[in-house]
């Protein structure tokens, strides 16, 4: 544990550098980016995280820290790091228990006015569809060897089964289902935990909300219009993840890679949750196999929760779902380890990129991104606080060139929960949520409290950060009216 | 049974000290630490249904992060909690494995009668420690949530 805080080089207004000289064993420097207000109140353990992880064999050019950073375990969340694929490891603390958690977007083409009227109505209804909280499970009942499809084949499955509709895919990362989830590698307890899951919020700080584009929030006109974002648009935005399925296959692998770890491979760490081996290895080959199952059962989860947001708003507008033509903007993972290429000293070279907390931004021209957005970059989804809104960004080339093609992912926390339920009431919060405009169901008021929007940064001063860095381009910001918190 | 949630080990999770006279008792406050994460009062969990459990690890702290996330397995592959554990632990001779005899009872999870709080993910090695503080046996750990 560090006394203090290292001493940080600015590279610029919005990055900052720990030297590799600053611990033992580091074999790159770490950076860290954000305003000097947001990096100075980031909490001290954050750049003891990104300085061990810049401790880890093969890792590339630097560690990495997002503007949204704030202390997790192994890896600060917000953390990104590449590592060589012939030389380098791969880590679940890279990654995070919660394997692609992440971001899904969904446009209407109908207006605020057209949906006040119906809000109750479709949050309630919303709140019953899609559930939330401790121990949740879903509509889709499904056997042990179904589940094991669902985790080779992602949203794939989903849509062959009428739960969405074929443009979806598209517009998913990895087009909803990533090639080579091997379900041989995943423990049976992992398919047990996760079983009853699919279609499920989970609790924390996962949520779906109702939100609505201001018209003075469209801040790109032309990457908003590839988008189909326009003023006054309502839409819908959720953050979820692999839920128990892919926490156990998290758990599972952790103790595999402690066990074979300094015995078998020889690497020593600093901290036990950056259990890593070797990327060609055996084990590491084996977690890249399972870790893409829990991508797919993610990207499956968010699917099916998509095609019961499509029924409810059908049921309360009385007009199908093509009708309202609502259409998925885009789904994006913030929780991964994937294979990209990227040139290094000149050099195209193979890296293992991990994003724990932080959200792909591959720029424009990139065969990733879908066709019909590739002019402008691919969408970039940020989830704020429930009460002070959240962010649709572009990817950019600088990204490309700087952080593996990753920005931030969230607003980040500040306050523990502990502290937000003794400041913030849960009950008293969502009185005063509905005066100011957003209706809020919970399954626990507690945990209402605990995801105040005080206990976050402020999303704005984040998403400038990010911009100004300019390894995301900011296009709209949505706005609260309506929130499903687990 | 003793246990404290503690401020400043992590921001967005949940951090705890669990302690008891011996390793029994410590390991059954941890277990009700885990289920108090989850569900308001502890006490709302009905011992109804009996499960047994029996772990074996390399070492006492292995033991114990076993026998947690165990709960954490039962809480969402059978949608148990549990509100009794009946522990116990030894070790094999000549310095062999710990092993865990544990006597579970809880129930059915159930939004209706169940306050919940908020759902553990997993059990972490995040400054996980395992230790005995003059006579009384201790353990830190931190639940993500």
């Amino acid at each position: 544990m560090l006394n203090n805080k290292p001493e940080l080089k600015k590279i610029n207004d919005y990055a900052w550098e720990v030297s590799k000289e600053f611990k033992q064993g580091m074999r790159v420097p770490a950076r860290i980016y954000g305003s000097k207000a947001i990096v100075d109140a980031m909490d001290i353990q954050v750049f003891d995280q990104v300085t061990n992880v810049a401790t880890l064999p093969g890792i590339q050019r630097a560690a990495l820290c997002m503007p949204d950073g704030h202390s997790g375990y192994g890896f600060p969340i917000g953390g990104v790091a590449a590592f060589d694929a012939e030389t380098g490891v791969i880590s679940p603390g890279g990654v995070g228990f919660d394997i692609n958690c992440g971001m899904r977007l969904v446009r209407t083409n109908l207006t605020i006015d057209e949906v006040r009227p119906k809000l109750r109505q479709l949050v309630d209804q919303l709140f019953t569809a899609v559930p939330a909280g401790v121990g949740s499970s879903g509509f889709v009942k499904l056997n042990k060897g179904e589940f094991r499809e669902i985790i080779e084949e992602g949203a794939d499955w989903c849509v062959d089964r009428g739960f969405g509709w074929e443009q979806d895919l598209a517009r998913t990362e990895e087009d909803g289902c990533i090639k080579g989830a091997d379900e041989k590698k995943v423990s049976g307890k992992a398919v047990e935990r996760g079983l009853s899951q699919i279609g499920t919020l989970g609790s924390g700080n996962h949520y779906l909300e109702i939100q609505w584009v201001k018209p003075e929030n469209i801040f790109d006109e032309e990457a908003a219009k590839a988008y189909g974002i326009f003023p006054n648009q309502v839409a819908v935005m959720f953050h979820c993840g692999s839920r128990g399925f892919g926490h156990q296959v998290a758990t599972d692998y952790l103790q595999v890679f402690l066990n074979v770890m300094e015995s078998k491979y020889g690497i020593k760490i600093l901290d036990r949750e950056l259990a890593c081996a070797p990327f060609h290895s055996p084990e590491g080959q084996d977690y890249f196999a399972a870790m893409k199952c829990g991508l797919n059962m993610s990207f499956a989860n968010r699917q099916v929760i998509l095609h019961r947001i499509r029924e409810v708003f059908s049921k309360v507008m009385g007009k199908t779902a093509e009708e309202m033509e609502i259409q998925q903007v885009y789904d994006v993972a913030h929780n991964t380890a994937k294979l990209e290429e990227y040139e290094i000293d000149g050099k195209r070279t193979r890296v293992v990129t991990h994003r724990k907390g932080a959200t792909r931004s591959f720029g424009p021209g990139r065969p990733e991104v879908p066709q019909e957005f590739r002019a402008v970059g691919q969408p970039v989804i940020i989830g704020g606080s429930m009460e002070t809104g959240s962010y649709l960004l572009a990817g950019t080339q600088k990204a490309m060139e700087e952080t593996w093609g990753s920005t931030a992912h969230g607003s980040g926390r500040t306050m523990s929960r502990t502290q937000a339920k003794h400041m913030f009431k849960g009950e008293a919060l969502q009185k005063d949520m509905e005066r100011r405009g957003i209706l809020v169901r919970s399954v626990s008021y507690a945990g209402l409290a605990e995801e105040a929007g005080k206990a976050y940064k402020d999303i704005d001063a984040v998403i400038d950060a990010t911009h100004q860095a300019g390894i995301s381009r900011r296009v709209a910001k949505l706005l609260p009216v309506a929130n499903v918190k687990g | 049974m003793p246990y404290k949630f503690l401020e400043g080990i992590t921001v967005a999770d949940v951090a705890f000290e669990a302690s008891g006279a011996t390793e029994n008792e410590m390991f059954e406050s941890a277990a009700e630490a885990v289920t108090s994460t989850m569900v308001k009062d502890h006490k709302s969990v009905k011992a109804n249904i009996p499960k047994k459990l029996a772990l074996k690890a390399p070492s006492l702290e292995q033991l114990l992060f076993d026998f947690l996330q165990e709960l954490v397995f039962l809480k969402d592959a059978k949608l148990m909690l549990y509100g009794k554990y009946g522990v116990k632990v030894s070790q094999e001779p000549n310095g062999g494995k710990f092993k865990l005899a544990a006597e579970l009872k809880g129930e059915k999870l159930n939004p209706k009668k169940h306050e919940l709080l908020v759902d553990v993910k997993a059990v972490t090695w995040h400054e996980y420690r395992v230790w005995k503080e003059g006579n009384r046996w201790k353990a830190r750990v931190v639940l993500d949530v």
